[in-house]
């Protein structure tokens, strides 16, 4: 069995560990039984249905979201061949962060609390139409990138104009707490509303890595290889705004997981960059469960959001990671 | 068998860059692809190889429209070496060689054992097995040249487009740069160098292309391409020649304006 699938299992292994604990933990103490009956065997009693409707579309949500970040950072890092690149640079994250503030702000959530994740997948999806007008037209991935970061500048303009027009601190906020990113609170509902998107940029994305592995000698000679590069692009972000869209809808900006799955990655299970895709999917899954259990750690004063604790933790293990393989770069 | 471009035309951004540019490559030959910078070199080689779309005339590989072929077909067909490509991620050796597979392997399938006895043959001819397990990043130049070398090798192309393979590199290493790239021409590949100098090219090409300003000065063999009047009319230069050993050599000297 070679290094790559063994590190999938054992990844794999990990992820649905990390799942079943998260799942025993909440207000009420549960046992690994009582969470394996909620699961496998959902009957009426108190504990199933915690299990079940509390805490599972929660703790799915959590491996969802991460894998979608984690998948996307790693194909995006690849296509543009930049370390650096996150999921962010396409601007996808911050028109969905405006999509929710605007509905924050013109208070829809009160009236039914999905309009927040409807409204930042219309942001989400017009930063994508934007983008896909002009992957059809330009042929460089740098242009593509500067446009990304001009719609997430702009984007991200749209968002403080909205909050200095806030009327009311209370609205001020919600508006920040749903950037902080957070998996609190949310339901199967939100489980349905993400799955299919993110699932249609994996699709989109399943068989980029080939590609991927080609560009590692550059465009030209990616391309004398008979890999079609117009397509590989379109398919990586596309794909990749389409479920970091979704995944931002519904829980909010959850920064540093697309950023430094792929380096996790690279460092131990494999550096070719077609070949990091699957194990960043699991790893992200991973480091969100892992993430989403330390948010319900009881602490004092307000309960903390999850993108606050991924990027406590990913800012410093970036840190860490780059000064372990410095050498291997010029 | 062989490689043929018909009245090829290229324009970037309105720029005529080739213009009726008609050239063969046959297999089992050498062609040094010559001319002063801005001649449409890299172009012409760009074209052949499909990255670049030209405005009109044909490009055809062992009777084939390059156009009619599928883009990992025409892979097959033609493999790419440019020693100046940039290598973006730490990998080893053996994995950027092993890239030379990727126009014979779907989007799925990994490299097999017989994928793995290419790669390796690739290694030796270009004396890379030593360095299999190294980081790419950690290589000198020679060492990088010879690794892209038996990267484009591995893709067991007959055509091989090589495009300043030995420029920057020190002369032991251009020399074995060349010395391996006519040994494929005589086991039958077309190879066909984008070159700046003339002594090597002279020495070791079989035919030479000149390109001036986009067009064609002529296609035929050292000795015809590299004369006086042409060298003085396309680059400006004279050239001392002698023969050593049975070998011709020629050096470049800026024309005097007296002479």
């Amino acid at each position: 069995m070679s290094k790559n699938v063994s590190c999938n299992i054992i990844l794999l292994t990990a992820l649905i560990l990390a799942a079943l604990l998260s799942l025993t933990i909440g207000p009420v103490d549960l046992t690994i039984m009582d969470v394996m009956n909620g699961v496998f065997g959902p009957s009426n009693d108190p504990v199933s249905i915690i299990v079940s409707e509390l805490r599972l579309p929660r703790v799915l949500l959590g491996i969802l979201i991460g894998s979608a970040l984690g998948v996307s950072g790693a194909a995006l890092q690849g296509v543009l061949r930049n370390p650096l690149a996150d999921p962010g640079v396409i601007g996808v994250s911050a028109s969905a962060a405006l999509g929710a503030v605007i509905a924050i702000h013109l208070g829809v959530h009160l009236v039914w609390p999905l309009f927040i994740p409807i409204f930042a997948m219309g942001g989400a999806l017009l930063a994508t139409l934007i983008l896909l007008a002009v992957s059809v037209r330009e042929s460089s991935v740098l242009m593509l990138i500067l446009v990304g970061i001009g719609i997430s500048s702009l984007a991200m303009a749209g968002v403080s104009l909205v909050m200095n027009l806030a009327e009311s601190p209370m609205s001020v906020r919600d508006m920040i707490m749903w950037m902080l990113g957070s998996l609190e609170n949310r339901t199967t509902t939100d489980l349905f509303l993400a799955l299919p998107f993110i699932l249609l940029g994996w699709i989109m994305m399943i068989n980029v890595g080939q590609g991927l592995n080609a560009l590692s000698v550059g465009e030209d000679t990616a391309r004398s290889m008979g890999i079609n590069l117009s397509m590989l692009k379109f398919r990586v972000v596309i794909g990749s705004a389409i479920s970091i869209g979704a995944a931002v809808s519904v829980c909010g900006s959850i920064g540093f997981v697309g950023l430094v799955v792929p380096h996790m990655v690279r460092r131990i299970v494999t550096k070719e960059p077609g070949d990091i895709l699957i194990p960043s999917a699991l790893m992200g899954g991973l480091l969100l469960t892992l993430a989403d259990m330390l948010t319900r750690l009881p602490t004092p004063g307000a309960t903390l959001q999850l993108g606050v604790v991924t990027s406590l933790i990913g800012a410093p293990t970036f840190l860490y990671i780059i000064y372990k393989t410095r050498k291997g770069m010029r | 068998m062989c490689l043929k471009t018909e009245n090829i035309n290229l324009d970037i951004n309105n720029n005529s860059i080739l213009e009726d540019v008609t050239i063969t490559l046959n297999r089992g030959e050498m062609v040094g692809l010559i001319g002063p910078n801005g001649a449409g070199k890299t172009s012409l080689l760009k074209c052949i190889l499909g990255l670049l779309e030209v405005k009109s005339g044909s490009i055809s590989v062992d009777n084939k429209n390059i156009d009619d072929l599928i883009l990992k077909e025409r892979a097959k067909k033609m493999a790419y070496f440019a020693q100046g490509a940039p290598i973006y991620w730490p990998l080893t050796v053996e994995n950027i060689v092993g890239l030379g597979r990727v126009p014979h392997l779907n989007q799925w399938q990994k490299i097999s054992e017989d994928d793995e006895k290419i790669i390796e043959s690739a290694m030796e001819k270009t004396n890379c097995i030593s360095l299999k397990g190294r980081l790419v990043t950690s290589l000198s130049g020679g060492e990088r040249a010879r690794v892209l070398l038996a990267r484009a090798l591995a893709t067991r192309a007959p055509y091989i487009m090589a495009d300043e393979p030995i420029a920057s590199l020190d002369p032991a290493h251009q020399l074995q740069v060349m010395e391996i790239l006519k040994k494929l021409s005589k086991n039958n590949n077309g190879v066909m160098v984008v070159m700046h100098d003339l002594s090597l090219a002279l020495r070791y090409c079989d035919r030479l292309i000149l390109l001036d300003s986009g067009k064609l000065i002529g296609q035929d063999t050292p000795d015809i391409i590299l004369s006086d009047d042409k060298l003085a009319s396309v680059f400006g230069i004279r050239a001392s020649r002698w023969t050593d050993s049975g070998e011709d050599f020629l050096i470049t000297h800026q024309v005097n304006e007296e002479t």
